[in-house]
């Protein structure tokens, strides 16, 4: 399981957001809506991606599927499955606790 | 995703990392698209390599996922040398189907158990003598009186059965034409509810079925004979049988898979014990005793309360030994009982094969352990000619233990396709070695299934196999260094003294496997050609019945029309044959003496039997037709030497002490030769023939219901008679029927039938193993020839001799060879003992035996050294020394 403060941790609860928000979005489009909602301070390694997309997919969070652009090209298209969305309200719920508390220490100390 | 796809994944590798491709791809293009420099775009897009097989990690199983790739790899390493492979799975091959097959004779024979509830609760009840030379002898036959008082004794404790020993007898259904041979054993009547055994038809014999003497005629049928004699025919129960004079009626048929106690023996009818003629007679043993015990009886208690009961019977038996000394008399009853664990039954076959079956597999387990240290050496060898390609792996980051599984993965393709073809080899040669364990008349019947004992054992076999051959090259291709390797420097020692170490232990269980095999055929060779004292040749030997008994002198009349028929040179008439397994002894009193405690092998003989036989007729004269029994008697060599001390026994008197104290007297009237009487591995024993016409003590003569004609032929073969021969028996009169006719060949032969077995089979072996060891030399000094040849170059090149090169060539394989050689025979010496029993004259100690081993093996190795050395001595220095 990744760690809930890791980088991991938060590149997969942020891909689960934008793809909750916005399904059938392909690899390249979840990274440039990363870095676009964060006001482009969260850039993603964008290599890293792909990986972490597989891993969450076989986890069965998302699911993927190829379509045929208007180009000819093909890109594989991802969404959140019922899993995913559970995943995504426990995520966020403990990304917002470990933030919470990181604050407190930020303010007493 | 699932697991299963997971799996799936690994099959469709390729299409898998073509697809993760596709995708970053899709990625890069996309990034254009947006307007970015291409260069840039896939610079932030990072090591797409090992992206990619991070992202094939995550989606399939990755383990499995090496081992299909170290499996393709392997096998295309073993095509890359088609015929190396192939000969080292066939060497492996035979190695496991060899020893599959002996696991499934001694898995049938000795361990698997019958199929009764509780097998392991079944015990044998055996007496234990000291016998003749001080050893300790078991027997394990009863009488029935004595078996009653020991069954009354321990009720509650266990049930005894009384099982009599199978015998193959004549069986009618219809007419006395059409008899036909089947296996009777006698059985208690609650034998079968106490093996928990349910009937396939009708119902089985019980309690109530074997109460009175004679008055229970009911037979059942076993399942196999049910099938193979009457097709499962339901309407054969209530059907009636003749055996000899009784009639009996078939009552039932038993359940499928139970045929009998005897492995080794499928028996078709059993009959209860009250029918046997000897049920009453406390002197005949003809039965075993099998004690089935009550869950939580404890042993020896219940052992010693038999041995009381058994001692106790034999004592008051012992009473009208007439004519013994005390003494005698007491060595007699010190025998202690027995209570031997009998889950897979008890028969004779255990008894004559346990050892040799048991040799045979270990002599099976060595040649396999030497094709496995051959094929350990091919893949060292071939580990060496691979060791940069290893050195490789490492350097760009594969694991050690990545290594041992790519090499052994190679090993496990070789075990896979030996132990495939080894089960073939197994599946026929295990029913082809029972096929051959008895006479082609009355074979051995040993069910043998493949079920999973055998599975097992294969796979655990095959496994260990494995390992065995395959691991210490596999550690050693995976401690490879690369910086060294790769430098082509790597410590060549190293490997060849792996190498050599296996050629010793190859030679020594090379050198085990050919002087027990030496052994075995010496065994054969001697036991053929010892004297017999008679001549077997063109003598046909015809068992006969009568109807009822019938008077001697129509047996006269038979012998006479035997003797008209063209092509018949000599008849003789006898009560049964020489070395037909059958014996007849007694005590004899010389002088009025006491028996001195050795006993007369005895035989009922007509005027002309001896000359047929060729037995030499040294004093007096043969038998007339009036003479008679008691009366005069032919005795041979060892009788004198036995009660004469040498003397001509002729024109003097002995008398034949029964038990009860009754004596008959005889005059000896000639003397003849010595033969062998019952088993011929036995020494010549002190024999008496007496004639056929026995008289009562009125003088009235006895009618005679069985017999056997020896007919000596004038043609080279006489089984072209035999079917004359069975004709003419009932021309001559009616009531004669011929039951079985063999040649004295035949006879003779089927005593040596084991011998002859363990002989063919370990010569075979040898062979192999011989064979196999020497590919083995071959092989490793062809390697060190490859491998030190710029060494032999540059020594020849300072003028180095063809000899000089030959020497240092050979010289460490040789004196490790020598090694093995030592080690073998210490090997041998330690073992030989235990395979003693089965010997026949022959000792490992023996010069001949030693010397066999010891030149076949130098022959072998200096053959298989040849090609090495001509190719080292062949080495151009100049080429190679430029070349490198």
């Amino acid at each position: 399981m990744p760690k809930p403060d890791s980088l991991q941790g938060s590149l997969d609860l942020l891909v689960l957001k934008i793809l909750s928000r916005r399904p059938r979005l392909h690899g390249y489009a979840i990274m440039s809506a990363i870095q676009a909602r964060s006001g482009e301070v969260l850039r993603v390694e964008e290599g890293s991606l792909y990986p972490a997309l597989h891993r969450m997919e076989e986890a069965g969070w998302i699911r993927a599927e190829w379509v045929t652009k208007d180009n000819g090209r093909r890109a594989r298209l991802y969404e959140v499955t019922a899993a995913g969305g559970k995943q995504l309200a426990a995520e966020e719920s403990r990304w917002l606790a470990v933030t919470a508390a990181v604050n407190r220490v930020l303010r007493t100390v | 995703m699932s697991l299963w796809s997971r799996i799936v994944n690994v099959l469709r590798g390729d299409r898998l990392s073509r697809e993760i491709e596709e995708e970053f791809q899709s990625h890069i293009d996309e990034a254009i698209e947006q307007g970015r420099d291409p260069a840039e775009a896939r610079r932030a897009f990072g090591p797409a390599l090992r992206l990619r097989e991070e992202s094939r990690d995550v989606r399939l199983i990755a383990w499995l996922d090496s081992l299909r790739a170290d499996a393709i790899f392997g096998w295309r390493q073993l095509m890359k040398n088609k015929v190396i492979s192939a000969a080292a799975v066939l060497s492996l091959a035979l190695g496991i189907g060899a020893c599959t097959g002996a696991f499934r004779l001694v898995d049938a024979l000795l361990l698997r158990p019958l199929p009764v509830s509780e097998p392991e609760q079944l015990y044998a009840l055996a007496r234990q003598y000291i016998g003749a030379e001080g050893k300790p002898q078991t027997y394990d036959s009863w009488a029935y009186p004595s078996f009653r008082p020991m069954r009354d004794a321990v009720k509650g404790q266990a049930e005894l059965m009384a099982i009599s020993y199978s015998d193959r007898t004549d069986v009618a259904y219809g007419s006395d034409a059409e008899m036909e041979k089947a296996y009777r054993q006698y059985v208690s009547g609650w034998m079968f509810n106490s093996f928990g055994l349910r009937p396939a038809a009708g119902r089985l014999l019980t309690e109530g079925d074997d109460l009175k003497p004679g008055a229970h005629p009911y037979a059942v049928l076993s399942y196999d004979y049910w099938t193979s004699r009457f097709g499962r025919d339901p309407k054969v129960i209530g059907r009636t049988l003749r055996i000899g004079n009784d009639l009996y009626e078939i009552v039932g048929v038993g359940p499928e898979r139970f045929t009998g106690t005897e492995p080794g023996t499928v028996i078709d009818i059993f009959i209860p014990t009250m029918m046997h003629p000897a049920v009453q007679i406390p002197d005949w043993t003809w039965m075993r005793t099998l004690a089935r015990l009550k869950p939580g009886v404890a042993l020896e208690p219940l052992r010693a309360k038999l041995d009381a009961i058994s001692r106790a019977f034999e004592a008051e038996r012992g009473k009208s030994f007439g004519g013994m000394s005390k003494q005698q008399i007491d060595e007699f009853l010190n025998q202690k009982l027995l209570l031997e664990p009998a889950a897979a039954g008890v028969s004779d076959l255990q008894n004559d094969y346990r050892t040799s079956l048991v040799a045979l597999g270990v002599l099976v387990a060595l040649v396999l352990l030497i094709a496995c240290a051959n094929v350990a050496n091919l893949m060292t060898a071939q580990a060496a000619s691979r060791a940069r390609e290893m050195a490789l792996r490492v350097s760009i980051g594969a694991g050690r233990w990545r290594l041992v599984q790519l090499v052994l993965v190679e090993s496990a393709w070789l075990a896979f396709f030996a132990a495939a073809i080894g089960g073939v080899f197994a599946w026929w040669a295990a029913p082809a070695v029972v096929s051959m364990i008895n006479p082609p008349h009355n074979p051995a019947r040993l069910f043998l299934p493949a079920d999973w004992r055998v599975l097992g054992f294969g796979l655990v076999l095959t496994v260990g196999v494995m390992l065995l051959f395959g691991l210490a090259p596999a550690l050693r291709a995976s401690a490879v260094k690369p910086v060294s390797a790769l430098k082509g420097g790597e410590d060549p020692q190293s490997r060849r003294r792996l190498m050599h170490g296996l050629v010793a232990v190859q030679t020594a269980f090379c050198f085990l496997v050919l002087l027990v095999a030496g052994l075995f055929v010496a065994t054969f060779e001697r036991l053929s050609n010892r004297p017999i004292g008679f001549s077997p040749e063109r003598v046909l030997t015809l068992e006969t019945v009568t109807v009822s008994p019938q008077p001697p002198a129509f047996w006269d009349q038979v012998a006479e029309h035997l003797r008209t028929v063209p092509g018949v040179e000599t008849v003789g008439l006898a009560s049964s044959v020489l070395l037909g397994g059958w014996s007849w002894n007694n005590f004899i009193s010389v002088n009025g003496a006491p028996p001195n405690g050795v006993l007369v092998y005895l035989l009922k003989a007509s005027p002309g039997w001896a000359e047929a036989m060729r037995i030499p007729l040294i004093d007096g004269r043969d038998f007339l037709p009036d003479d008679t029994y008691p009366g005069a008697a032919i005795v041979n060599r060892t009788f004198a030497k036995a009660y004469f001390n040498g003397e001509d026994p002729v024109r003097k008197p002995f008398e034949v002490v029964f038990s009860g104290g009754k004596r008959l007297r005889f005059e000896c009237v000639g003397l003849v030769g010595d033969v062998t009487y019952r088993d011929i591995r036995a020494p010549f024993l002190p024999q008496a023939y007496f004639p056929l016409h026995s008289i009562d003590a009125k003088g009235a003569l006895q009618p005679i219901g069985q017999g056997t004609f020896i007919v000596r032929t004038s043609g080279a073969n006489p089984v072209a008679l035999a079917s004359i021969l069975r004709r003419e028996v009932p021309r001559a009169r009616s009531e004669f029927r011929v039951s079985n006719i063999r040649t004295q060949t035949e006879i003779n032969q089927s005593q040596t039938v084991r011998e002859r077995l363990l002989a063919r089979l370990a010569l075979f072996f040898g062979v192999v193993a011989l064979l196999l060891a020497g590919v083995g030399l071959y092989g490793v000094l062809d390697y060190s020839v490859l491998q030190r040849r710029r060494e032999i170059a540059i020594r020849m090149a300072l003028g180095a001799q063809a000899g000089d090169v030959a020497q240092r060539v050979t010289a460490d394989v040789f004196s490790m060879v020598l090694v093995g050689a030592l080690a073998g025979l210490a090997l041998g010496m330690g073992s030989v003992r235990y395979i003693a029993a089965i010997l026949y004259q022959v000792k490992p100690t023996d010069p001949a035996m030693l010397a066999l081993p010891s030149l076949t093996i130098l022959a072998a190795a200096l053959l298989s050294a040849l090609p090495a050395i001509i190719r080292a001595v062949r080495i151009d220095p100049a080429t190679v020394l430029r070349g490198e």
